[in-house]
């Protein structure tokens, strides 16, 4: 137990439109069956870290609801545990988390507390696999002060919506630009560090002096030359969902085999809460070609290129193309979907027809849905 | 003090030796059921869903898959700080001791369980039918009628009352006489094997004929009960029940999920049915794939075509293979080019390329016509069938088998092929 985990998942992002609406981007369904923030905490599970605090914030109660129980990630123990930690109003303070840092200092209490020696910080809102055990293991051997994982993005990605890294060949940061205008690397952050924790403690109390908040620009770039920053470089998948076109992507990636069995065969597993749907269920006139299908659907419709999530029912005569279609989502009759995100617990009436001109649609449509 | 007003006591020590090679490694109410559940989970849904937080699961027989998927219970939310569920095996006593010999036996041996608990009454049931039923309602019968013992039955064609137990009772439904399986039976209500006792009356009738041998529910504590005049009453039950008791009754039962709309529905928001489910991604179904009627459980990979089948987590179907009428259960890879009909297939079986299952006519089975019939062919867990052969109908396959074992690259219809040795 060298290190204590902090999730930062208090963000919204107005990149995803009406997605995050009712919930907190860490909350997004993803790939079927799983939530956004699975994926860091299964990370956490799998590299031992027993304690991790998730700091939530914008539309908190999306995100308690999915961790209502810790046990699915097999925290809840008597050594550590999951914490969720939502601003609260004390004698020393009546705001918001107003930034990241902020969010830290504010939840100071519990870090002092730990023992652990180190402190993995990552965000929720990206899928990905790790041992963050191996990128500790860099920090110690680099004798740096903290370590940033980075990802080169493919030529197709906007590097622009992350910060950009340009390293020495020692791979020591010399710059670091946040959602910088024009893009001179793309080589980025992924928002995965891994610091002391006494220096974490240091860093966010001299922040809060200077009544800086944001962990990004007023630590790691301000500090960028007096403290030892090294980057940490992953080849193997790592996908940010924080807008909607990477959201859309991210998903449609799990359509490909070497995804799936990157994230669903190979060990270790990624977790989730157990929702206790039946399987799947297929009634004549269903056509499905190159999908993903949830547990506790049914389907009586065409369904291609698609990922269904859980509980989404199909009427008759329905084709679905190149969609998404969220959690609990009913399509009645003859339904024409193309190109499209439906979100969840929406109900879709018989013989609508939306399809996503130039681009990827967002459907929210708040229909009564009658029991049948 | 503890105090629990019901507990149930769950018999899962069987064998359920007529599903043959599905439970030679594995007790019957651990046998996979329609997609992602086992047997069990019936149960155990109903237990917890009739408000039922204490349940002692009696097990003997290859009880390893039972443990590992009862564990602590917390898919059923049966972990307590007090009650939850507990396994319960035979276990060596200072004098006399012995394997459970029958099913009052059983609860004879765990007699100091069920007093932990105080309880007023005890549920008695076994892990082997398909069935939702509120025990809580069945309570308030036995309540109202001031009974001491409640036994559940269900009416079924009177052509086949003498294949069952059948209670005979009067208006009121207070049971007058026993049938067990006769030839002019005068009722049609069958017991389903549950029960509801007073504690007193249970405890003295299990002490009582606690020197019978391989002492059973219905030969010996029930015709105790009546010849010493307690209040006995029938609790008629009109919904979905079914044994799964043989393997083409297993195989009905799965096939009866796939109905447009089943009379056994899993899908309503009512009345969950819980499971152990250690596979959560969705389930991918490619290009090339044909899916009609059929349910398929997560994380399955289908490149070839499925008509009318249960297909459970984790099972992967080869490009070009059809498979029609079957049940195949989690984590059974099965190869390119097959064709498979009619066929129950046990976790973990690997079935080669270009393999062919139920093809010929029917022919009685060779070594147990009574349990592989029905033009089934049925192949136990863990087995691998290896690629090009072919195999009939009414037959059976267990463990690792190779292209030697089949003469000419064929296993004749009513054969058997079973081998010892693991994979």
């Amino acid at each position: 137990m060298r290190a204590v985990g902090i999730i930062l998942a208090g963000g919204n992002s107005h990149k995803m439109r009406e997605l995050t609406r009712r919930r907190a981007v860490a909350a997004m369904p993803v790939a079927g069956s799983y939530r956004s923030i699975d994926f860091a905490l299964s990370n956490m599970t799998n590299s031992h870290i027993q304690k991790v605090a998730v700091l939530t914030q914008y539309n908190a109660r999306s995100l308690n609801e999915h961790l209502n129980s810790s046990k699915w990630w097999d925290f809840g123990r008597k050594q550590g545990g999951l914490y969720v930690f939502t601003p609260t109003i004390t004698a020393d303070n009546g705001y918001w988390y107003r930034g990241t840092a902020d969010a830290i200092y504010q939840n100071l209490d519990f870090l002092k507390k730990c023992h652990e020696p180190y402190v993995i910080l990552t965000s929720g809102d990206a899928v990905y696999k790790m041992d963050y055990n191996k990128v500790l293991e860099y920090h110690i051997e680099k004798k740096a002060d903290i370590t940033v994982v980075c990802k080169e993005l493919g030529p197709e990605e906007d590097a622009c919506r992350f910060g950009t890294i340009k390293m020495d060949d020692k791979l020591r940061i010399v710059e670091f630009e946040e959602k910088p205008m024009v893009a001179n690397s793309n080589t980025v952050s992924t928002g995965i560090y891994v610091l002391r924790r006494r220096l974490l403690i240091d860093l966010v109390e001299h922040c809060a002096e200077e009544e800086r908040h944001d962990f990004v620009t007023d630590i790691l770039i301000r500090y960028k030359n007096l403290k030892k920053i090294y980057g940490y470089k992953i080849e193997d998948y790592w996908s940010n969902i924080s807008t909607v076109d990477a959201y859309y992507r991210t998903n449609m990636d799990f359509l490909k085999p070497e995804v799936r069995s990157y994230f669903f065969k190979q060990h270790p597993n990624i977790y989730s809460k157990v929702t206790d749907l039946p399987p799947a269920k297929y009634n004549p006139g269903a056509v499905v070609k190159n999908s993903l299908v949830s547990s506790g659907c049914i389907i009586n419709g065409t369904v291609e290129n698609s990922v269904l999530f859980k509980k989404v029912f199909v009427g008759n005569n329905c084709v679905i193309k190149n969609s998404i279609i969220l959690n609990d989502v009913y399509l009645g009759d003859n339904t024409y979907i193309e190109n499209c995100i439906v979100e969840s617990r929406d109900t879709i009436r018989a013989n609508t027809r939306h399809v996503g001109e130039g681009g990827v649609k967002v459907v929210v449509e708040k229909n009564e849905r009658y029991a049948m | 003090m503890i105090k629990k007003e019901m507990i149930a006591m769950l018999l899962a020590g069987g064998q359920g030796s007529r599903l043959g090679v599905l439970t030679a490694k594995v007790a019957k109410p651990a046998v996979a059921f329609g997609g992602k559940y086992r047997i069990i989970d019936f149960p155990l849904s109903n237990c917890i869903n009739s408000g039922i937080d204490t349940v002692g699961v009696l097990t003997q027989y290859q009880p390893l898959r039972l443990n590992t998927h009862i564990g602590i219970g917390i898919p059923w939310d049966l972990d307590r700080n007090i009650g939850g569920v507990s396994i319960l095996p035979p276990y060596e006593k200072s004098t006399n001791s012995e394997w459970y010999t029958g099913t009052a036996n059983a609860i004879y041996q765990n007699l100091e369980y069920m007093e932990t608990f105080n309880p007023d009454y005890v549920l008695i049931l076994s892990g082997d039918h398909i069935y939702k039923m509120d025990y809580e309602v069945m309570l308030n019968y036995h309540k109202e009628h001031d009974a001491d013992v409640t036994i559940a039955a269900m009416p079924v064609p009177m052509e086949e009352a003498s294949r069952f137990g059948i209670l005979v009772a009067d208006g009121d439904g207070e049971i007058k006489a026993f049938e067990e399986k006769p030839e002019k039976p005068s009722s049609n209500l069958a017991s389903m094997g549950i029960y509801i006792f007073s504690w007193p009356v249970l405890k003295d009738a299990l002490i009582k004929l606690s020197a019978q041998p391989g002492c059973d529910f219905g030969k010996h504590i029930i015709p105790y009960c009546h010849a010493n005049g307690k209040r006995m009453f029938v609790y008629e039950y009109n919904g979905y029940w079914k044994d799964v008791g043989t393997l083409n009754s297993y195989w009905e039962a799965n096939m009866e999920l796939i109905d447009i709309i089943p009379e056994f529905n899993l899908y309503e928001e009512f009345w969950k049915i819980y499971t152990n489910s250690d596979i959560i991604p969705p389930q991918y179904i490619s290009d090339q794939a044909v899916i009609g009627r059929s349910i398929i459980g997560d994380g399955a990979e289908i490149y070839g075509e499925v008509h009318n089948c249960v297909i459970g987590s984790g099972v992967t179907i080869g490009q070009g293979t059809v498979v029609r009428d079957s049940i195949i259960m989690k984590d059974v890879t099965i190869g390119n080019g097959c064709v498979i009909d009619k066929a129950i297939i046990a976790e973990n079986v690997q079935i080669g390329d270009n393999v062919v299952l139920g093809i010929g006519a029917e022919v009685p089975n060779k070594l147990r016509s009574d349990i592989y019939n029905s033009g089934l062919v049925t192949i136990g867990e863990n087995s691998v069938v290896p690629p090009n052969v072919q195999i009939g109908k009414n037959t059976a396959i267990s463990g690792v088998t190779v292209r030697e074992d089949y003469r000419d690259g064929m296993l004749e219809s009513g054969g058997a092929l079973v081998k010892a040795g693991e994979r």
